[in-house]
C-alpha cells in the first residue's frame, strides 16, 4: 500500500509558510496592545522557550538524537548574560547576545565533540551527564556564579540604546522587550525554517532515517550531527539570553537536568515530527506550568497529571493531532 | 580494462577467513555477476569493496589509485556505489527526495544550510529524470517507507546510481521480490547500466537471473574465488556445478 506524503516537497519555492506566519506574526504584535501587561509578559517567556525548543528539535526531530541536556546551553547563554554585567557591565542586549552566542558556540562545539559520536541512550546520557558538569560549576563556583543566589541581570537597552528600560519595569518589559523577544522569536523561526529545508536539513533527516544509507550517498555523519548539535545549543543558548532580562535573575536551576527534561517534555507535548510543534508546546507547557503554580503548592503533581493526561490522548503531540484531524475533516468534505 | 582489482584481500571473523586472499577484478563496462551459497564471504568482499568493513590483509585498487584505506565517502567520490540486500532507504522521505538528497551530495551541496533545498530546480529536474529511468516517477512524492517491495528494490538501485557511479554493486536486487517481478527489474536496472556505460557487479542467488543478466559470473565459496568466466564457461564448470548450482542450471 502506498502511504502519501504528508507534505510533499515542491519542485520550486512556495509561499505557503509564509501566508501562516505573517498573519500569526501581526497577532502575537497586537497582543502588548490588547491584553493586560502579564500575559504579554507570560507570552514572551513562552516565545523565548519556544526558540529554545526549535533548537532542541533539530536534535531530536531532524536528526534522531535525543538530547537531556540542553538546559546547559540554556544556562550558558543566562549565565554569558548575567557574567557581562557582573564583571564588564555591560546592559546592552545587543552585546549580551553576541556574548552568548559565542559562549554557546564554544561550548556545544566542544560537548558536540564527544556527544556526537554516539546514539541513542549513550547520547542522552552524555549529554546529560555533561549538563550536570556545568550545573556543578553553577552551584559550587558561587564568588563567580553566586551559587543558589545566583546573579542579577538589570533591565538592558536595547537597539544600541535607542530604548532603555529607565522607568515602569513591568511597561518595559510587556512593551520594548516583548517586541524585542517576538523579533528574535520570528528572525530564529525563519532561520530554522530555511536550516531544515536546507540540503543540510535533509541531510539530517537522512541521518535519522537511515545512517548507513546516509553514510553511502556521501553524507559525512559525525560532521553533520556536530554541525546540528552546534546550531541547536546556539539557538538554546540564545533562549537562555533572552530569557534572563525577563526573569532578573539566573540560577543554577536552569542548568539542572530537570530543566533539559522540560525542554524534551514541551516539545513531546507539541509534536517532534513537525516544525511548528516544538513552538506550540513551548507556549502551551509554558501556560499550563503558570498556572499550575499559581493554582496549587502541589503544581508538579498537577502539571504532571495534565500533562500524562495530554501526551496518552495525543501520542503526536498538539501539531500532530490537529494535523490528522484536519486531514480527517478535508476527506470527509 | 580492469577498472578495479582486490590483491590478496583478507577479512577475518574471529576464526573464520570470511574473505581469503581473494584476487577479484571488475573490468570496464560489464556486468559481473558473484555468485556463492550464503557465507561464502560475497557480501563480505562488497563490504569491502564499499568501505562498510577495514580489510586485514590485502589491496584496493580502483581506477589504478590504492582506495584499500580510503573512507566511504572518498570511495563514492572515486566512484564506487553500492545498493543493499535489505533495502537501505530514507523511509520518511519521498521518493523524490531519496533521490534528490544523493544528487545534492554528489555535487558537493549537502553542507548548505541557508539555502531552501526546493530552489535547486536543476537537482530537482534531475531527480525526476532518475526516477523516469527507473519507472518510479509515479512514486516521486511517495514516502519511500510506502512503496512495494519491487519499487523500494528499484528506488534503493536509483539512489545508488544517482552518485553517477564507475562501479556500481547491487547487493540481491531482487531478493524479496516475487518471481514475476524479477524479470522487470532486472531489465530496468541492466538497461541503465548499459545504456551509461558503467560497470556494475551483481551479487545474486537466482540463476536464472545470473545467467540471463551477467557478462562475466565470478563464484565464491568459503571465502576464497572458485571460479572466475563467461555465463557459458561457468556453466560448464563441473567444480561450480556441483558446488554451488547443482544440476538444474546446467541442463
Amino acid at each position: 500500500m502506498s502511504v502519501p506524503a504528508p507534505a510533499p516537497r515542491p519542485a520550486a519555492p512556495n509561499s505557503r509558510p509564509l501566508r501562516i506566519a505573517v498573519p500569526i506574526a501581526v497577532l502575537l504584535a497586537l497582543v502588548p496592545l490588547v491584553l493586560p501587561p502579564y500575559s504579554a509578559i507570560l507570552l514572551a517567556y513562552g516565545l523565548v522557550m519556544a526558540i529554545g525548543a526549535l533548537g532542541f528539535n533539530l536534535l531530536l526531530g531532524y536528526t534522531g538524537l535525543l538530547s537531556f541536556g540542553h538546559s546547559a546551553y540554556f544556562g550558558v547563554g543566562a549565565y554569558a548574560v548575567a557574567l557581562m554585567v557582573k564583571y564588564l557591565k555591560i546592559t546592552s542586549m545587543e552585546l549580551f547576545l553576541v556574548g552568548a552566542v559565542v559562549a554557546s558556540v564554544l561550548i556545544t562545539a566542544l560537548f558536540g565533540v564527544v556527544c556526537v559520536r554516539y546514539t541513542r541512550i549513550f547520547f542522552g546520557i552524555l549529554t546529560l551527564a555533561l549538563s550536570q558538569v556545568l550545573w556543578s560549576l553553577a552551584f559550587k563556583f558561587f564568588w563567580v556564579t553566586g551559587g543558589t543566589d545566583g546573579l542579577r541581570v538589570p533591565t538592558p537597552s536595547l537597539f544600541g540604546g535607542l530604548v532603555t528600560g529607565a522607568g515602569d519595569k513591568i511597561a518595559f518589559m510587556s512593551h520594548a522587550y516583548y517586541y524585542y523577544v517576538l523579533i528574535m522569536f520570528c528572525a530564529c523561526v525563519a532561520l530554522m525554517w530555511v536550516i531544515v529545508n536546507s540540503p543540510f536539513g535533509m541531510a539530517l533527516q537522512a541521518i535519522r532515517d537511515n545512517e548507513t544509507r546516509a553514510e553511502f550517498v556521501g553524507v559525512r555523519i559525525w560532521r553533520y550531527r556536530w554541525v546540528a548539535f552546534l546550531v541547536s545549543g546556539v539557538f538554546t543558548g540564545l533562549a537562555g539570553a533572552l530569557w534572563v532580562p525577563l526573569n532578573g535573575l539566573t540560577t543554577p536551576d536552569i542548568m539542572h537536568w530537570t530543566f533539559s527534561g522540560e525542554i524534551v517534555f514541551m516539545t513531546v507535548l507539541g509534536g517532534f515530527r513537525s516544525f511548528a510543534g516544538p513552538i506550540i508546546g513551548a507556549v502551551v507547557f509554558n501556560y499550563l506550568k503558570t498556572y499550575a503554580v499559581g493554582y496549587t503548592v502541589y503544581w508538579q503533581l498537577l502539571l504532571g497529571a495534565v500533562l500524562v493526561a495530554l501526551v496518552l490522548s495525543l501520542p503526536t503531540g498538539i501539531v500532530g493531532t490537529a494535523s490528522r484531524l484536519v486531514a480527517r475533516f478535508q476527506g470527509r468534505s | 580494462m580492469s577498472l578495479l582489482v582486490t590483491k590478496d584481500l583478507v577479512k577475518w571473523f574471529g576464526d573464520t577467513h570470511a574473505v581469503d586472499h581473494v584476487n577479484f577484478t571488475v573490468k570496464e563496462n560489464e556486468v559481473l555477476a558473484l555468485i556463492g551459497s550464503n557465507g561464502a564471504g560475497k557480501t563480505t568482499l562488497v563490504n569491502l569493496i564499499s568501505g562498510l568493513f577495514r580489510p586485514d590483509g590485502g589491496q584496493i585498487l580502483f581506477r589504478d589509485a590504492d582506495v584499500t584505506h580510503q573512507s566511504v565517502h572518498g570511495r563514492i567520490k572515486a566512484g564506487i556505489a553500492r545498493s543493499f540486500q535489505l533495502v537501505n532507504l530514507f523511509d520518511q522521505l519521498t521518493a523524490l527526495d531519496n533521490v534528490a538528497l544523493t544528487i545534492f551530495s554528489r555535487e558537493g551541496k549537502i553542507a548548505n544550510l541557508a539555502a531552501l533545498a526546493a530552489s535547486d530546480s536543476a537537482v530537482w529536474d534531475e531527480a525526476h529524470d532518475v526516477l523516469r529511468r527507473f519507472g518510479l516517477d509515479a512514486k516521486a512524492r511517495t514516502l519511500a517507507g510506502g512503496v512495494s517491495q519491487g519499487e523500494r528494490k528499484l528506488l534503493d538501485v536509483a539512489v545508488a546510481f544517482a552518485l553517477r557511479p564507475k562501479l556500481l554493486f547491487l547487493d540481491e536486487p531482487t531478493s524479496g521480490v516475487s518471481t514475476r517481478e524479477k524479470a522487470p527489474i532486472m531489465d530496468t536496472v541492466t538497461s541503465i547500466v548499459r545504456s551509461t556505460g558503467i560497470s556494475a557487479t551483481i551479487i545474486e542467488h537466482d540463476m536464472d537471473v545470473v545467467f540471463s543478466y551477467s557478462d562475466r559470473i565470478v563464484a565464491m565459496h568459503q571465502g576464497t574465488i572458485l571460479a572466475d568466466g563467461t555465463p557459458d564457461e561457468i556453466r560448464r564448470n563441473e567444480t561450480v556445478t556441483t558446488t554451488l548450482i547443482g544440476t538444474r542450471e546446467t541442463r
